[in-house]
């Protein structure tokens, strides 16, 4: 079943690329092309309305207490009518397909509270406030505070304060009210501001109603990186309110204080944030996999397969950040960017460790407007192997965790629980496997399946600093073969540290990192010797075209062996 | 599945209720683990087993772990409903908490009938009794106006949490002794009910 995801007639698109081009914008699409286009997620389509929606600086930038007095005759005659399209809300949820919780309940009791005039208890107090959390919250008048290299500010078009990546959201709502300024300013003259530059500094903004996303960077990310990033912090919002949810909240509420439902969840974007700093994954909008034996996978998959049920949708099986096996219901999609959302939520909360967790999740780019259901274990306590179950309904939480015994039991009867433990206990290979002299690290992504292989970043990126380096120079390498108004398609960048190259074509791409030693003719030959077919994408998988290559190229031929099994094949032929 | 209520004899469902860092889930790991650890928010709904082994029967515990965030209310109604008790779980060094418990009652009330659910309040982190905002009679005289069971444990030094599970293991037995003998019926067969009392 996971191989003929790529078969399916879905995926072929004439020019062999199923991810929409570099800056064009692709038709919505309901299955989840790789690659994330601009203007396609939900809400996009209401940049036009929004111009007509104008404030005062005045209305932004006043206390929360004076913004209510000065509006509350208004508000309180359209109290009984919010309430009744309240109900009307929790009516509308729970009639949608895929069971939406609905929050209406606990938004009935807010503004019931706040009519008897009692104080909401403040978010700030169960924020971040866990034990392993580790962090306090920064004082925002410190230096330290604005060392960081990267701020990420969320906040609602109101100008309250929804997220800060450091220090508290309270004490940062006038920053965050001249943000809203800003972009309302420029609305006001039906503009929209995308970003600043100054002084080293990006500041980038992102406008997905109802909310505003703004990122501060000194990194070496292109403008369009860092407004990516933002979106996945849009997205890791909605997945866990659903863009319906949102809507109806800031629709009945437009000053509605959204740190309430988030809290105990900042931790997740944090982690998302955190991943994106050092994960080529998001760089990529790909999936990194497991280096595993093609038998073994397959055992994995089929066993995978016949644990199924009726509500089961999409069956994960991950370790650590990589994937092992993906098993889906025919005709359904899972886009890299939700199985990132996914990923993160699991990686950042040590809670699944224990029990059966049984959450309700909205997987934004499968479906912005309701709630799937995961269920999520470890198979094994000290295996590093965790098992997500997709389900669409709320109720079946003991079918779904049946299929999880069953998955077991065919696990074991198939015997391949060693092997499996085997690969876990190296989940990554050498770079030196490769044979290559000179090559340091490479990442060779397949665009059709959304997945790619890289080694273990080793020497001379071994401190963190050199790591992130490293990602660095990938990121400039991709805003320059992705620059919207001039694509590249062969770079060839010769740094003072190393030489780096980038082979992008529409159904593969390969980042590669040489040392510095290799002269271009060279490093140019050592891609093109193999005599037969000129493209590294092919000299990656036929390990047997050039006498020479054949040790060369084992290691990378291990990881695209695997990604073969996963759909990879069809690339090739 | 209408007699799941009265005999809860081999399996029997608890749903950890409470706010956000009470400690609920401290509590279900103290209980299935023996051991503590501070944790960070639960994410949905966790679902844990215990058997139980008494005298004069042995109970699997269901155990449903719910997460405290208000964006998780709405998730937390579904294992009401199955349920054989509810620990209404709040923090002693936090008033707000107990407040939000007697909140959890009134919901549990329209739920259900008044002996369809046996619940317990549950005042935690008795460990930090310096910090201590509610009163052992605070607690105590509201469950007893309630008729709730009370109890105050501490998750951390594991005080009185088997004893939590057990004082819930032989309430039920007790009234599912009495339901039987109201109806004029032996005791349940244990075994026997032992099919079919899954409610989900």
């Amino acid at each position: 079943m996971a191989a003929d995801v790529h078969k399916k007639k879905g995926w072929e698109v004439p020019n062999g690329s199923l991810a929409p081009g570099d800056g064009q914008h692709a038709e919505r699409s309901e299955s989840p092309t790789p690659g994330l286009a601009q203007g396609t997620e939900p809400g996009a389509g209401q940049e036009g309305a929004m111009f007509v929606h104008t404030r005062s600086y005045e209305d932004l930038t006043s206390p929360e207490d004076g913004a209510a007095a000065a509006r509350s005759p208004e508000e309180r005659r359209g109290e009984p009518a919010e309430l009744t399209s309240m109900e009307q809300i929790s009516k509308d949820f729970s009639e949608l397909s895929t069971q939406l919780t609905g929050m209406a309940l606990d938004l009935e009791e807010e503004m019931r509270q706040s009519k008897e005039g009692k104080l909401e208890p403040s978010p700030q107090t169960t924020r971040r406030d866990s034990v392993l959390s580790g962090k306090e919250e920064e004082d925002v008048t410190m230096d330290a505070w604005r060392m960081h290299r990267k701020h990420v500010f969320v906040l609602s078009e109101a100008g309250k304060p929804v997220y800060s990546r450091y220090g508290s959201e309270e004490a940062l709502s006038s920053t965050m009210g001249v943000m809203m300024a800003l972009v309302s300013f420029l609305e006001a003259e039906k503009n929209a501001i995308r970003s600043i530059h100054a002084d080293g500094y990006k500041v980038v903004f992102v406008r997905r109603s109802p909310l505003v996303l703004v990122a501060v960077a000194r990194t070496r990310q292109s403008e369009q990186e860092i407004a990516h990033e933002l979106l996945y912090i849009y997205y890791q919002i909605l997945s866990l309110l659903t863009w319906t949810q949102l809507n109806h909240i800031f629709q009945q509420k437009q000053n509605y204080d959204l740190r309430r439902l988030l809290a105990g969840s900042e931790r997740i974007t944090d982690n998302l944030l955190d991943l994106m700093a050092h994960d080529p994954s998001f760089l990529m909008g790909a999936v990194r996999c497991l280096p595993l034996a093609a038998s073994v996978r397959d055992a994995v998959s089929t066993s995978l397969q016949q644990a199924k049920a009726k509500s089961l949708v999409f069956s994960i099986l991950l370790s650590g950040n990589q994937l092992v096996s993906l098993v889906r219901k025919k005709d359904q999609f899972l886009h890299p960017i939700d199985l990132h959302l996914l990923f993160n939520l699991i990686s950042s909360s040590s809670s699944f460790r224990e029990g059966e967790a049984w959450t309700p999740i909205c997987l934004p780019k499968f479906n912005s407007s309701g709630f799937f259901h995961a269920h999520i274990s470890y198979l094994e306590q000290e295996m590093d192997l965790c098992l997500l179950l997709v389900s669409t309904d709320r109720e079946d939480f003991f079918t779904v965790s049946d299929c999880k015994r069953r998955f077991q039991e065919r696990l074991r009867r198939r015997g391949v629980q060693h092997a499996l433990q085997e690969a876990l206990r190296t989940p990554f290979y050498s770079v030196a496997q490769v044979g290559i002299p000179d090559l340091r690290h490479f990442i060779y992504k397949s665009k059709s399946s959304g997945l790619f292989t890289s080694p273990e970043i080793e020497a001379p990126y071994v401190q963190e600093e050199e790591k992130e380096r490293l990602l660095g120079l990938y990121q400039y390498l991709h805003s320059r073969a992705h620059n919207s108004s001039r694509p590249l398609k062969n770079i060839y960048f010769t740094g003072p540290r190393e030489n780096l190259l980038a082979w992008v074509r529409a159904v593969c791409s390969i980042w590669v990192s040489l040392s510095s030693l290799v002269l271009h003719g060279r490093a140019v030959g050592e891609w093109h010797n193999t005599g037969v077919a000129p493209s590294p994408c092919a000299v990656l998988l036929g390990v047997s075209l050039h006498p020479c290559a054949r040790e060369g190229w084992a290691g990378i031929a291990v990881g695209a062996g695997e990604l073969r099994h996963r759909g990879l094949c069809h690339v090739l032929l | 599945q209408e007699g799941s209520h009265r005999l809860p004899s081999s399996q029997c469902m608890v749903v950890l209720l409470g706010s956000t860092s009470v400690g609920k889930s401290s509590l279900a790991y103290r209980y299935v683990k023996n051991d503590f650890r501070d944790s960070l928010p639960t994410v949905g709904c966790s679902f844990f087993t215990q058997m139980l082994n008494l005298e004069v029967a042995s109970i699997k515990f269901e155990i449903w772990d719910t997460a405290g965030q208000e964006k998780y209310h709405s998730v937390c109604h579904l294992y009401y409903r199955g349920a054989h008790a509810a620990l209404l779980v709040y923090d002693i060094t936090n008033k707000e908490t107990f407040n939000r418990a007697k909140l959890w009652l009134r919901d549990l009330e329209k739920e259900f009938l008044p002996d369809e659910i046996l619940i317990a309040l549950v005042g935690n982190k008795t460990d930090l009794a310096g910090e201590r905002e509610v009163a052992t009679e605070e607690g105590e005289e509201f469950a007893r106006t309630k008729g709730l069971l009370f109890m105050e444990t501490s998750a951390k030094s594991s005080h009185q949490v088997n004893d939590t599970f057990m004082a819930i293991a032989q309430e039920l037995l007790q009234r599912e002794r009495e339901e039987a003998s109201h109806h004029g019926l032996l005791t349940a067969d244990l075994e026997e009910s032992r099919t079919g009392t899954r409610c989900c």
